[in-house]
């Protein structure tokens, strides 16, 4: 078993995670808050939310090649970083973190968006009138409100990213200890067809799987018993 | 002194509106759809998409809305409380930390005092740890009108608030709230369809039917109607 594949896996899920669930809350309170207070807006808001549901329909593949440019030496943009970190972005775990916070953005944003969006417009109109802002509101009012969102989001980018390969392959190639992944790992082990280690890759990944939707399950079922 | 000139559409109705009140209580009153709540809506601030034309609102010759100037106050900066007809207590919190939710700017030994204050004003001091799911319909409107009072608005509007409090308690809550309100200085709007609430609240009246201005006076002229007809109706007793 190769546990330094293992290891990077479960550190680019939590990184990725972690800080997908810090841009979400404010991105998902923006959308949800800038429908409440401006319909004429709602427009262009679904135009933001169609943008960062992009990743959810375009090939990871795609998306990969087009990070691997932006951040590599051929743009301004890629030169920039590399300047600013010392190393380029691309074929580093750095770069996996930043693909993979694109890639999963819509796995954080949609179930927290249905979540800021079924609090009931009622309470943010109360909450407004008392003088709350859109930061102490999303604190206030939707977050604890909508707590159950956060561990479905949570847990959707945390598998999405355990599973991601199409991006990690492009971006991050198959660097051993910085960008070699699981599913990356489970590549290559069919390819050399070490078919018994692949099927120890795929238990490992299937256990995750399985694990993380049976705590979804699980706090749901809780949720509905405490309010029987 | 309140000066407002404003028209809104929601779907097929349609407010146009104007009034001057500068009395300490006025009366919104009509049947269901006459456009209170749409009206008392605008003059908080809110639902500022539907206004259209010329949508002015003054208030103590502050303007806090003008449709020409593209200026809108919005809901939270315009000293207004409001308590709508659902009462919108926030689930999460007891009825004390929904009274003081709009304290933010008062110490925590001030805040206390004041959210002790004002539940016991609206009658709900024995309710402070309660959660709303825990309140009746009545409870829980009592809490809504402490949380609304409590940062002290200057405006205070009130749509319905008491329609699930018994005719007697509705009566001394809405007598306890006028003293306060008039010793606090604070011009009070109350929306209702209910005319011995339109009555005993002894103001002016705004009369609102079909979202147009039917009337405006002393209560006693403008609902003179249905003041006979609620004579009738309470019998010869």
């Amino acid at each position: 078993m190769d546990w330094q594949a293992f290891f990077l896996t479960l550190r680019l899920a939590t990184v990725t995670t972690a800080i997908l669930l810090a841009v979400a809350i404010p991105l998902s309170a923006w959308l949800v808050l800038g429908r409440e207070r401006r319909p004429a807006a709602a427009g262009w808001l679904a135009g933001v939310e169609a943008l960062v549901t992009l990743p959810l329909v375009l090939p990871p593949t795609v998306l990969g090649f087009f990070l691997l440019v932006l951040l590599g030496p051929h743009t301004a943009f890629g030169r920039g970083i590399a300047a600013l970190l010392g190393h380029p972005l691309a074929f580093s775990f750095d770069g996996l973190v930043v693909g993979s916070v694109i890639y999963s953005l819509p796995f954080a944003v949609q179930p927290l968006v249905a979540g800021f969006a079924a609090v009931p417009s009622p309470l943010i109109d109360a909450a407004r009138i008392l003088g709350a802002g859109p930061a102490r509101m999303t604190a206030t009012l939707l977050v604890p409100l909508a707590r159950r969102s956060f561990l479905t989001a949570g847990v959707l980018v945390f598998l999405h990213t355990v599973g991601e390969f199409g991006v990690v392959l492009m971006l991050g190639g198959d660097i051993p200890g910085s960008t070699r992944t699981l599913s990356i790992l489970l590549y290559n082990q069919v390819e050399n067809f070490d078919y018994a280690a692949a099927e120890r890759t795929s238990a490992i990944l299937l256990g995750l799987s399985v694990l993380a939707l049976a705590a979804i399950y699980w706090h749901s079922r809780e949720r509905r018993e405490s309010h029987a | 002194m309140l000066e407002f000139e404003l028209e809104a559409r929601r779907g097929s109705f349609h407010l146009q509106v104007e009034g001057r009140f500068a009395a300490a209580w006025t009366v919104l009153f009509g049947p269901s759809g006459a456009g209170k709540t749409t009206l008392l809506r605008l003059l908080a601030g809110f639902d500022r998409d539907r206004l259209h034309g010329v949508g002015r609102v003054v208030f103590t010759e502050r303007l806090l809305t003008d449709g020409k100037r593209g200026l809108h106050i919005p809901p939270g900066q315009r000293q207004t409380g409001m308590v709508a007809q659902q009462t919108a207590l926030f689930p999460h919190l007891t009825a004390a930390a929904n009274v003081a939710y709009g304290l933010r700017n008062l110490d925590g030994a001030a805040r206390n005092r004041r959210v002790e204050e004002m539940l016991d004003l609206a009658g709900a001091a024995a309710l402070a740890r309660l959660r709303p799911q825990d309140l009746s319909g009545g409870q829980a409107q009592r809490v809504a009108l402490a949380r609304a009072l409590a940062p002290a608005p200057k405006l205070l509007l009130l749509d319905e608030p008491f329609s699930a409090l018994d005719g007697q308690a509705s009566d001394l809550l809405l007598d306890r709230l006028k003293e306060w309100v008039r010793a606090h200085g604070m011009q009070t709007i109350l929306a209702t369809h209910d005319v011995s609430d339109a009555l005993s609240a002894g103001a002016e009246v705004l009369l609102l039917h079909e979202g147009r201005r039917v009337a405006f006076g002393p209560a006693a002229e403008v609902l003179a109607r249905e003041r006979v007809r609620l004579l009738i109706r309470l019998g010869p007793d």
